[in-house]
């Protein structure tokens, strides 16, 4: 097959002060029609850099140093910029991740598709529009004719990253660069794009470019396979051979296989003596309204019912987790434990004692939180010390000074950190060892109870399994329990005892890992299985094996 | 000779003590020292704060009041410093460098007879036997000016590599601060030896020195910029903290609060309350004994009602950056960890709006040192005895509408009131970009 798109000894990097920061190095790969490649990297590994240097859309500062990049046999690095932009959306397109924010808020969908069209075609008019309405209808908006005409925080995360890719094919191009497309979705939704993507990269004979970072997705997808670790591409794959990933042969590869989380590991972590453990949390019929007030006089006409009446028992020591689709009341709940958020109506008893009924000091000993967002958590002003000792400062006033420092010290300790990260600020820090720093303030207190609200959804496979080994390990040493929030069914089989399923705010079904992960009663519980990437992976124990056939 | 504590000379102090105490703070604070080192690589920044400085200095020695005991008069160091330009007034008029007076008079001349000649100056210039000669004793004094301002520069250069090392003098900040240092210096030197035998900037109505008068403006100016903003700064960072993190009805009282006021032509409200103002000094004369006290009163108050007057915009912005913080994850955590709401507000949301604080007031300087000329130009700022650039612009009115007309007024207060503020805008710029979060990743 000849090749659509090539990269050659690709280098790109930031020019400052006389030195050269690279970001690329060396890269080069083909991509050839029809075909799917996919770029697969953690979080700065330089994939994005990549693709806006093929397109020639740097950020300001960034410059390409070395290399070619041919496409139909022209090297896109030697044309005039007039003729580059010509190019842009006509040979090439691009979706990005984000579809909330790549939209432009303030034109209608049809306007935002058609002005490709104009652009590119010269299209005006009835012609147009016709031409909109056939995009619309094979990117499978239903009612095109009504989308047409609204605006984008009218549609939903879903239909919005299916518009993006209705202006990306509006120049009908030949290589389409799909930017982690499916991100930003939930688990259902990025099924459907996939699916999308993949027939029509069939039916138009497109060359499709995906870059992400989630192996289980390319595995699924992709034809041919690059893995980037720190600027280079360190292994290859090639689909015809065998499946993809099945013969890593790089460290790199073979640390992201293992680190994926997988449904099946829950399958070896049934050995906890489940039944015998007293209640911990009982929550029964618990609800948290919004009213939606309306009208001169602001009277309430409804209610959005975020958490709709939901009970539930977790024991001391153990973890249930709440997984759901974005919007399904799983936050909402988990802060409404902590009294974040108002409970409408609704009991919880926090070891027999009813929880509104407890003194405000004596509820935060009992419950603490971990969020989602490391980076948010934590005072930028403040210094790592007093952020830990925060806690111990409101809560545990006769501590003194010097007892805080030491115990602050054996908190850095248990969440594995130096103890000299006491006098450093929280930018210092990576994202995953500012998550460890929030469950040693969580953990400051003593609690028996943590709310981990998507504590590792931001944070690279890798740095993710660390997580999640040491949220165990604590949960073992302390005998704390968790209350795991998270959107990933992956991730949650690796450390739930109890999985609940919300759906509209609701429990739809709740009970064992393994039962719920193996044999889904809910129609709901088994669409959100179905939906998840990554069976052509091979299993975990495949690639042990293979290990020790090939010493690295 | 007793030494006089006006009101805005000891909030003047206490404000600079404020600004040092902070900057000793600043020094133990990484988070806060990160930007300041920003701006010292900023050659603009570290120029415009070395003027800034010079300003300051001049305002602060002009703040340092005594009754002096020959006349009982109520002076500041700064007029014993520059007492010559204080006591050598004219009768009327004069232009920059003139030897006569700017007006004819009728004269008597040696032979008896009697005519209208443009009299020679009582100073300026009175040391010339022949006045057509002054151009190049003027040429004469500047470049011996200039001398002594430069070889004043090499010695403090000389002082600082000591202190500093050369290497560290040779690179920025200091370079530039000994770069900006040595041009004031000289055009200092040119100016003050000038002055002791010439009018450098003229006389003006009254034979008062121009120069003088602009000298002494600075410290009104400074006075204005920096106790209206000492005013503000508890409303606007206390009102709109308050009504961000709490809100609810607090929000909605502090809301209409300053809608309320903001809906009242400010203007008004100010010549309203210095009218006030001056019933009620006309009522009890006996609290204000001189001249000096009354128009620092005066003063005094404007720069109260100017800070009650614009905390809106201030507190407006911070309530809008504070709903944003509350419900930042550090926040809820702290809310989580049972820390109470004042300790949330002085711990996590206080620091986190000190940038918006910061830049605010550095941008809102300029605009009330400006403020306060429109004001007094429509005779509702200052007191007309003090000597400030509106009060200039104010007089400059009636003498550009003369024939020939008096420019040298006007070119004065404009020329230092750009001077001044255009430091403090360059300045402020410079500290927008170190302390915007947005550009810190740069």
């Amino acid at each position: 097959m000849t090749p659509l798109l090539s990269v050659d000894n690709l280098t790109t990097g930031f020019q400052r002060a006389g030195s050269r920061y690279t970001v690329v190095e060396k890269v080069s790969f083909t991509i050839c029609r029809g075909q799917t490649f996919a770029l697969v990297g953690e979080s700065g590994s330089g994939k994005s850099i990549t693709a806006l240097s093929v397109i020639r859309l740097l950020p300001p500062g960034a410059r390409i140093f070395t290399g070619q990049v041919m496409l139909n046999g022209e090297d896109l690095l030697k044309l005039p910029e007039i003729q580059m932009s010509r190019l842009r959306g006509r040979k090439i397109a691009m979706i990005f991740q984000d579809p909330m924010t790549s939209l432009n808020p303030v034109k209608t969908v049809g306007d935002q598709i058609g002005e490709v069209l104009t652009l590119h075609f010269g299209l005006k008019g009835r012609l147009r529009q016709e031409r909109c309405l056939e995009l619309l209808h094979q990117v499978g908006l239903t009612d095109p004719e009504h989308k047409l005409a609204s605006y984008p925080h009218q549609l939903s995360g879903g239909q919005r990253q299916r518009v993006m890719i209705a202006i990306a094919l509006a120049g009908e191009p030949e290589l389409l660069i799909a930017d982690e497309p499916t991100t930003a979705l939930d688990v259902t939704l990025q099924a459907q794009i996939l699916e999308l993507l993949e027939k029509l990269k069939r039916h138009r004979g497109l060359a499709l470019w995906l870059i992400t970072h989630d192996l289980g997705l390319v595995a699924d997808l992709a034809d041919s396979a690059a893995v980037m670790q720190n600027g280079r591409i360190v292994e290859t794959f090639q689909r015809q051979a065998a499946p993809l990933f099945a013969h890593p042969t790089h460290p790199y590869t073979r640390q992201l296989l293992e680190a994926r989380p997988r449904i099946e590991s829950c399958l070896v972590n049934r050995c906890k003596a489940a039944e015998s453990a007293s209640p911990l949390l009982q929550v029964t019929e618990l609800k948290v309204w919004y009213p939606i007030r309306k009208g001169f006089f602001k009277r309430i006409k409804d209610y959005v019912r975020a958490v709709d009446g939901v009970s539930f028992t977790l024991a001391r020591g153990q973890t249930l987790a709440l997984v759901g689709e974005s919007g399904c009341g799983k936050t909402t709940l988990g802060k409404a434990l902590l009294k974040l958020i108002p409970a409408t109506s609704g009991r919880i008893y926090i070891d027999g004692q009813e929880l509104s009924a407890l003194p405000l000091k004596y509820r935060c000993r009992m419950l603490q939180i971990v969020f989602q967002d490391p980076f948010s958590a934590m005072n930028p002003r403040m210094l790592v010390e007093d952020i830990l000792a925060e806690g111990l400062k409101s809560l545990r006033p006769d501590i003194s000074r010097k007892k805080r420092v030491e115990l602050v010290e054996r908190l850095l300790e248990k969440v594995e950190l130096p103890a000299d990260s006491r006098l450093r600020y929280p930018h210092e820090f990576s994202g995953g060892q500012r998550q460890r720093l929030c469950i040693a303030r969580a953990l400051a207190v003593e609690p028996k109870l943590i709310v981990c609200d998507e504590p590792t959804s931001s944070l690279d496979v890798s740095v993710q399994k660390q997580i999640l080994k040491l949220l165990k390990d604590l949960q073992q040493r302390t005998g704390v329990s968790y209350l795991f929030i998270s959107h990933d069914l992956q991730v949650v089989a690796e450390i739930a005892d109890h999985v609940a399923v919300m759906y509209q705010g609701k429990i739809i079904e709740l009970g064992e890992t393994d039962r719920v992960l193996f044999s889904p009663e809910h129609p709901y519980t088994q669409r959100l299985l179905a939906a998840l990437p990554g069976k052509h992976l091979l299993s975990p124990d495949s690639i042990a094996e293979q290990k020790v056939e090939i010493p690295t | 000779m007793s030494w006089v504590v006006l009101w805005t000379d000891a909030l003047l102090f206490a404000l600079a003590a404020g600004i040092a105490a902070l900057a000793l703070y600043t020094r133990r604070q990484e988070h806060l020292r990160r930007p300041w080192r920003k701006i010292a690589r900023s050659r603009t920044g570290v120029a415009a704060l070395t003027v800034l400085a010079a300003f300051a200095t001049i305002g602060l020695l002009d703040s340092i009041h005594f009754r002096q005991a020959s006349n009982g008069q109520v002076v500041s160091l700064l007029d014993r410093w520059i007492e010559p330009l204080r006591i050598r007034s004219e009768k009327t008029y004069s232009a920059p460098f003139a030897t006569h007076l700017y007006a004819r008079e009728f004269q008597t001349l040696p032979d008896g007879g009697k005519a209208w000649l443009y009299p020679r100056l009582q100073y300026g210039g009175a040391h010339l036997q022949d006045p057509n000669d002054r151009w190049r004793d003027v040429t004469q004094r500047a470049l011996l000016g200039g001398g002594k301002g430069a070889a004043v520069w090499l010695l403090l250069n000389m002082g600082l590599a000591l202190i500093l090392g050369l290497r560290r003098l040779m690179w920025p900040p200091w370079a530039t601060v000994s770069l900006t240092l040595g041009i004031l210096l000289v055009i200092g030197w040119t100016v003050a030896e000038l002055s002791l035998a010439y009018h450098v900037l003229g006389t003006d109505k009254v034979g008062e020195d121009v120069l003088y008068q602009s000298l002494k403006s600075i410290r009104t100016g400074l006075i204005i910029g920096t106790l209206t903003t000492l005013v503000m700064l508890p409303l606007g960072l206390g009102l709109g903290v308050v009504a961000g993190y709490f809100g609810g009805w607090i929000d909605d009282l502090i809301q209409y609060l300053y809608t309320t006021l903001n809906s009242i032509p400010g203007v008004l409200l100010i010549a309203a309350a210095i009218l006030m103002l001056q019933v009620y000094m006309a009522a009890h004369e006996e609290q204000f004994t001189s001249l000096v006290v009354r128009a620092d009163m005066r003063l005094f108050f404007l720069c109260l009602i100017l800070g009650i007057t614009s905390w809106t915009g201030l507190c407006r912005l911070l309530r809008a950056e504070t709903l944003k913080l509350r419900e930042m994850e550090y926040v809820q955590a702290a809310r989580a960890l049972g820390v109470s709401h004042p300790i949330i507000l002085l711990r996590h949301i206080f620091p986190n709006v000190f940038h918006i604080v910061l830049i605010s007031v550095v941008l809102d300087f300029s605009g009330l040192v400006l403020a306060e000329a429109v004001l007094s130009y429509v005779n509702i700022g200052v007191d007309p005895t003090t000597q400030s650039w509106g009060n200039m612009i104010n007089s400059a009115r009636l003498e550009l509408a003369r024939e020939p007309v008096v420019w040298w007024t006007l070119a004065a207060a404009f020329a230092f009131m750009f001077t001044f503020v255009l430091a403090a805008n360059l300045f402020a710029d410079v500290v927008r970009d170190a302390f915007d979060p947005r550009r810190a990743e740069e």
